[in-house]
């Protein structure tokens, strides 16, 4: 089932949450909202299960207009970031809930219960209650309470939020399968880019009530629509500087840009990832002279981070481990930086009348 | 905290109150005690010296031989229960509103809801009279329509109900306030309708506290006597509740009668606070309810 919202707009007091948030979900698809809190990702996903009511716009499920339709009858399955169990039922009973207030029989209830148990690999937990579990167990009992009434579409808020870092890693590669198998369309909530990117098939950055970018998760980071999405993606080296007739110069960085070509001087930022830059023993007409100020191994990467004692300012480089056997880097030592390719984003000029 | 200043916590050998000489503790807890001893246990011990005086005898026929005063106990407890019933009800409904919804005037109804607690109860009674008596707002209209308010029954029900309106709420709403709604949302999501959430969610999750609630609730309407005593207007018989029993006894000076009304108000505080004291006893052993973790 795919998921349109066309215009959706909410208001909190003076807070503008949403505004006029326009987005097609296919059905089928695992979909990442990505962005940092506030910027209305969690009040659109209440608003898609019907949680949240908007002020304006309409939330189509295929082409049924279910803007006006209880939470209750949309058939949705939501699953929150503290999990949200009932506190006071066992682990059955919690799958269980959804099956019997829809006042299914006894036995299919059961039999559907053993069934998420086995889905969610907490066989023989059935009896526990909420508090004797994990972190990691508790949202899987949270799942498949979700799972249990077989919802159309599958929301999930921050899920993965309270949880430690191997089992978020555990549970992020497993959810990824059991979409694969199931194919349910699913959303999901995030302000981590890494696992947006590693789940989602397609990634929607989101920032101050509005969708920043919408796209694949290659598309996303390989060609950002705005500064925002570029800064948001993260451990990215910014340079604040002008482009004038097709030249840019930003700190260090003098590079030819076609995305300006008056002779009159505009403001742009230069942004360079840490693998697009390129470390060197030797000095070079565009390099730029730095100082290593630390070194960490990092899977098949070695992160450095230097200073660029000229213009004052701080860079984070990747190196690729064969790269950096080569040259052997020790913090203190200077070396030459030179950037292989950096976007630019010209910000809209500001007119002072 | 400073690791240096604590003295006593530093170490963690214990707490503070260690430190202490030994004659500011014997103090201090002595005081406490004789306070006690002197403003609360005397007087009930006395209450109770007093009323079996000449004998359990003696004690039960004061009880029941009197109409008036068996009428009294009836009357008690007819209307303490059913105050306490629309308490509980009103209280369900507003620590909901209060606590699921965020509206302009939450913060005043919030504060309104503690004024039974500060106006006096005989202003409360008052009220009431130049409300609902003969000569009040709606006397004329009420006298019409036949219904007897002031000096009746509907008359001590609202006194009471207005006295001890905010228990219950105020049991409930830090309760729900700290249980958040996310339960109730995903009830909701899982296709409950808002009975079966109320009963299999919400209820189940503040049942203790609302017992609690329901309990000081019962306590406070049987005794409740300055705002009754405004709108009953002493009849005997008709409309005088146990507390005004004991006062209108005292006044014809029958003391054993007062005293044998008084003991078994007493008994009935006294088992009320017995029950929300195993209540809160029973509670606090229980593994505190969790499921919300940062």
């Amino acid at each position: 089932m795919s998921i349109t919202i066309a215009g959706v707009s909410r208001r909190f007091g003076d807070f503008q949450a949403l505004s006029g948030v326009n987005l097609q979900v296919p059905a089928g698809s695992l979909t990442a909202l990505l962005g940092p809190s506030g910027s209305g990702k969690t009040t659109l996903l209440r608003i898609i299960a019907g949680l949240e009511s908007a002020d304006a716009g309409q939330v189509l499920f295929d082409d049924r207009d279910v803007t006006q339709l209880a939470a209750r009858e949309r058939g949705v399955g939501f699953v929150f970031q503290h999990y949200a169990l009932f506190r006071h039922m066992t682990v059955a009973e919690n799958i269980a809930f959804g099956l019997r207030v829809r006042k299914a029989a006894a036995a299919d209830v059961n039999q559907r219960v053993q069934e998420l148990l086995r889905l969610v690999r907490l066989e023989g937990l059935g009896q526990r209650l909420p508090t004797e579990l994990s972190g990691g167990q508790r949202q899987r009992v949270a799942l498949a309470r979700a799972l249990a009434v077989r919802p159309q579409m599958l929301l999930l808020d921050e899920p993965f939020g309270a949880l430690d870092a191997r089992v978020r890693q555990e549970l992020r590669g497993w959810l990824r399968r059991l979409h694969q198998e199931m194919h349910v369309t699913t959303v999901f909530v995030t302000h981590d880019q890494e696992e947006a990117f590693e789940m989602a098939d397609q990634v929607v950055v989101m920032n101050q009530g509005r969708i920043e970018q919408t796209g694949s998760p290659q598309q996303v980071f390989d060609h950002p629509a705005t500064s925002f999405v570029m800064d948001f993606l993260g451990n990215v080296n910014v340079f604040h500087g002008r482009v004038t007739a097709g030249r840019l110069e930003a700190g260090p960085i003098r590079m030819a840009w076609s995305g300006y070509t008056q002779d009159e001087p505009r403001n742009a930022t230069a942004y360079v990832r840490p693998h697009e830059l390129e470390i060197d023993r030797h000095a070079e007409a565009t390099a730029l002279q730095a100082t290593i100020l630390q070194v960490t191994p990092a899977g098949s990467l070695l992160r450095v981070r230097l200073l660029a004692e000229g213009y004052g300012v701080e860079l984070n480089v990747d190196v690729v481990r064969e790269r950096a056997d080569q040259l052997q880097l020790r913090p203190g030592e200077q070396i030459f930086v030179r950037p292989k390719t950096a976007r630019v984003f010209m910000p809209e000029p500001e007119y002072v009348i | 905290m400073h690791v240096s200043g604590g003295g006593g916590m530093a170490n963690g050998r214990g707490l503070r109150a260690n430190g202490d000489p030994l004659w500011l503790r014997v103090l201090l807890i002595g005081m406490a005690m004789a306070v006690t001893g002197v403003l609360i246990v005397i007087p009930i011990v006395y209450v109770f010296v007093q009323a079996f005086s000449d004998g359990v005898g003696a004690w039960w026929s004061q009880l029941t031989e009197d109409p008036d005063t068996r009428h009294s106990v009836l009357l008690t407890l007819s209307v303490a229960p059913t105050a306490v019933l629309a308490n509980t009800i009103f209280g369900l409904a507003a620590a909901w509103t209060l606590t699921r919804f965020r509206f302009r005037g939450r913060l005043l109804l919030l504060t309104l809801l503690d004024l039974p607690f500060a106006v006096s109860p005989v202003v409360a009674g008052l009220c009431i009279l130049l409300i609902y008596g003969s000569q009040g707002w709606l006397g004329p209209w009420l006298k019409q329509a036949g219904v007897q308010v002031v000096f009746a029954w509907p008359g001590l029900f609202l006194a009471t109900t207005f006295v001890t309106l905010p228990f219950v709420a105020r049991e409930l709403i830090p309760l729900m306030e700290s249980l958040g709604a996310d339960e109730e949302l995903a009830a909701v999501s899982l296709g409950a309708g808002p009975w079966q959430l109320f009963w299999r969610v919400t209820l189940p999750n503040i049942r203790w506290g609302l017992l609690f609630g329901v309990i000081q609730c019962h306590a406070r309407a049987m005794g409740e006597f300055g705002a009754v005593k405004v709108v009953s207007g002493g009849i005997s018989g008709q409309t005088d509740t146990m507390p005004l029993r004991v006062e209108k006894l005292f006044q014809e000076y029958n003391n054993p009668g007062s005293y044998a009304v008084a003991s078994v108000l007493t008994i009935m505080a006294l088992a009320t606070l017995t029950a929300a004291w195993a209540l809160e006893h029973w509670t606090n052993r229980r593994p505190t309810p969790s499921g919300k973790e940062h």
